[in-house]
């Protein structure tokens, strides 16, 4: 009842200037859940995960009161436009048309995309003529499908998915025959580096050419909240420098996703 | 202002979303879109006649049955059964390894099985409805030949009655066309999916979406003149004279 | 009873939401329904013309796509007019198209063109006579409206209305592609969490079932009710 009456009401609602309002109004992020180990929702309702405590770090370092928002990922950066959020903190790899619309904050890490099949294929994926009429899976509108668009669309027959949990439901229902997947979620959802698993990674991992994949994963903000968005650039300086990145890390990897910033960027918060 | 500006200069210029990559995809959709709704379309109309009929039939153990099929398939939204068939056909034992595997294990056969059982419920309705129209005084004419039951069926019950059938299964044509967009959520490149994937692409909404629903438009009305031309030939005898 | 893994009451509360807006929906699409047909009678060819236009553009394109449209195109379209006014008058206003609004207001829209045909229809079946005798026992036209028109367009509406009805409430489960939870939601994501397709979709067909069930019923009892006077139930007739 109450939700439509809402709704009718057109949520409209005015704030007073938003530079001001930051110390006062909690920021909300925007996130894409599940995107397991990075975020997911446990049984009790909450959502746990890397990004979750990171991004409540940042906060924290920011001196910033943080809730967050789940949005699926279609629809995340016109949510952040339409203010339904203050900022993205969902894994988002800076790319040239995100660019467009959204300020980026510095990387906060960057991980490769893997191919990953069966383990009882027998593919080899440099060899592209032996690659033909095969299915492949990604999640739509990712890096990884405008990699495998602009590299393998006319040899890969693509399908593309609104999740990356739809993805990985059709490849064990068997009706893909590859999926291109971020390597983090690869490792979580299809568990593809043990031995008994039922896939297995195919050829190198994938971060060239930046011209796709980008610097790595950054937060997003509408391009007017410069201030905000330097907030964060200095707590992503922060948490590198002093090791609690790394700290962080070590909890739910095994492996090196980090990006430390450099110098250069971080000269104007020293 | 700016802004406005450069949306305005997008539109109009050569722009970055409607490049000849993109217009691929739209034009990849549309053949998508014309055939599934073409081919279940025609499987529709083949289960549909037969089941038609059986709708008419005085024994009850063949006329439910076909109410209840016809009345499930109508009463339920097609994306519950498009879910239904294709999430569903996974959990048959071993169809994984059987030869029925290479067409489930993709996405266009499944939503084909499901947008034919859809249609054929509807058409089915709508024949029937026609067949039970049929004028009395053509049955006793075609009886008063001598003819059979299924001769009668054939040669005269129906051919009128796929005639008055025509208007509503025009509309049948254009809804199915028209449903046939949730094709995309199983995957499916249709036109709707194009869309989809180049709003994913670009954030672009209104021009994706604005685009593609130009191209139902000129298909819906393509689809309306060719059923208006063909009533007015098939229909002709019901027109008064000289009109 | 069916053990439905927890997911029981999201599905109820997805069951409410469906019935909400297949509801709200309903008197959107009346209310534009009754605009829509005013204008199509209209004399004045501007409002003819609009009316004609609506009706036109809504049939001709997918419920899908227009819900696509108006969900993530509104929002950026009202997004550049608050933005233009914040950077221009640092007026900051937040406009927020939920989803469960824009499904409303899609449906609504849709739905209000076929209902506009409908009630055209309706319209013109009242015979002007009536409307002439009910001027002429010094009606106001509201009032008018109401014991004469209406009551005798209601009976010629009634079954389109019925249709319409049929359709717009199986439309509603296309919100679940702009990410409202509705039952077939939390159905989808139950069967893609439990790979139990059939334990989930199944019920949910059910309730649609249900609902136009009884919808059909009650359909059917209005339909009496606005033809008394009409047909079988008259003992004058023959």
């Amino acid at each position: 009842m109450k939700r439509w009456i809402t709704g009718l009401l057109i949520a409209g609602t005015l704030t007073a200037g938003p530079a001001l309002a930051q110390d006062q109004q909690p920021v909300r992020l925007g996130i894409d859940v599940p995107y397991e180990p990075f975020v997911v929702r446990n049984a009790e309702g909450n959502l746990e995960g890397f990004e979750i405590d990171l991004g409540n770090e940042l906060c924290a370092r920011a001196n910033l009161d943080c809730t967050w928002v789940e949005q699926g990922w279609d629809g995340i950066i016109p949510g952040l436009l339409a203010r339904k959020y203050d900022a993205i903190l969902s894994s988002m790899a800076i790319t040239p048309e995100r660019e467009r619309q959204v300020r980026f904050s510095l990387p906060y890490y960057n991980t490769p995309s893997v191919w990953i099949t069966a383990r009882d294929r027998d593919i080899d994926i440099t060899d592209k003529a032996a690659l033909q009429g095969l299915t492949v899976g990604v999640q739509r509108g990712t890096i990884r499908d405008v990699y495998v668009t602009q590299e393998y669309g006319d040899i890969l027959n693509i399908r593309r998915y609104g999740s990356s949990q739809d993805v990985v439901n059709d490849l064990q229902a068997g009706r893909l025959d590859l999926t291109f997947e971020d390597f983090p979620i690869a490792v979580d959802a299809i568990d593809f580096r043990e031995a008994d698993s039922p896939y297995k990674q195919l050829g190198d991992s994938i971060k060239t050419p930046t011209s796709i994949f980008g610097e790595g994963a950054a937060i997003a903000f509408r391009q007017r909240d410069e201030a905000l968005a330097e907030r964060f650039d200095r707590a992503i300086c922060e948490v590198y420098a002093d090791g609690t990145f790394d700290d962080l890390m070590q909890q739910y990897f095994d492996y090196d996703l980090s990006t430390p910033p450099s110098d250069a960027d971080c000269a104007p918060f020293r | 202002m700016e802004q406005l500006n450069a949306w305005f200069t997008d539109l109009l210029a050569g722009n970055a979303i409607f490049t000849a990559n993109t217009l691929g995809f739209y034009w990849d959709g549309l053949v998508t879109t014309v055939q599934l709704v073409f081919l279940c379309l025609v499987l529709g109309i083949v289960l549909a006649v037969p089941l038609a009929i059986g709708r008419g039939s005085k024994r009850p153990w063949i006329k439910w049955p076909i109410y209840l099929y016809t009345y499930v398939f109508r009463g339920t939204p097609l994306l519950i059964q498009l879910y239904l068939v294709y999430y569903g056909v996974v959990f048959f034992d071993g169809i994984q390894d059987s030869i029925f595997w290479v067409v489930f294990k993709q996405a266009f056969y499944p939503a084909l099985i499901a947008f034919t059982l859809n249609t054929a419920a509807y058409t089915t309705e709508i024949f029937h409805g026609a067949i039970k129209n049929t004028a009395k005084g053509e049955i006793e004419a075609a009886r008063a030949y001598g003819m059979s039951k299924p001769l009668m069926m054939r040669r005269i019950i129906l051919p009128s009655a796929f005639r008055r059938a025509l208007p509503a299964y025009g509309n049948e044509v254009i809804f199915m066309l028209h449903a046939s967009a949730v094709a995309s959520v199983v995957t499916i490149m249709d036109l709707t999916g194009a869309a989809s994937y180049v709003y994913a692409r670009f954030y672009a909404p209104f021009a994706a979406f604005s685009f593609v629903a130009v191209i139902y438009l000129c298909l819906t009305f393509s689809i309306m003149f060719c059923f208006r031309k063909l009533e007015k030939r098939l229909l002709a005898h019901l027109r008064p004279r000289g009109a | 009873m069916i053990n439905f893994q927890g997911y029981g009451p999201r599905l109820l509360e997805g069951a409410l939401v469906t019935v909400e807006l297949a509801l709200l929906s309903l008197v959107v699409a009346v209310v534009l329904g009754l605009l829509t047909a005013s204008a199509k009678l209209s004399p004045n060819r501007l409002i003819h013309g609009i009316g004609t236009l609506y009706t036109t553009l809504i049939r001709g394109v997918p419920d899908l796509v227009l819900m696509l449209l108006l969900f993530y195109g509104g929002q950026i379209g009202i997004n550049m007019v608050t933005d233009q006014l914040y950077y221009a008058f640092d007026i900051d206003i937040f406009i927020n198209v939920n989803a469960f609004l824009s499904g409303v207001i899609t449906i609504g829209l849709i739905f209000g063109a076929y209902m506009g045909e409908t009630f055209r229809g309706a319209f013109q079946a009242v015979d002007e006579g009536q409307m002439e005798a009910a001027r002429a026992y010094g009606m106001n036209p509201l009032m008018a409206f109401r014991r004469v028109r209406f009551p005798q367009m209601m009976r010629h509406a009634l079954p389109g209305i019925g249709n319409n009805w049929m359709v717009l409430l199986k439309t509603t489960a296309l919100v679940s592609i702009i990410g409202l939870s509705d039952m077939v939601r939390v159905a989808a994501e139950a069967t893609k969490a439990t790979h139990e397709p059939f334990l989930f979709m199944i019920p949910v067909a059910a309730i649609y079932l249900l609902i136009a069930t009884l919808s059909e019923w009650g359909f059917a009892r209005l339909a009496k009710r606005y033809s008394t006077g009409f047909g079988e139930s008259s003992e004058w007739n023959n």
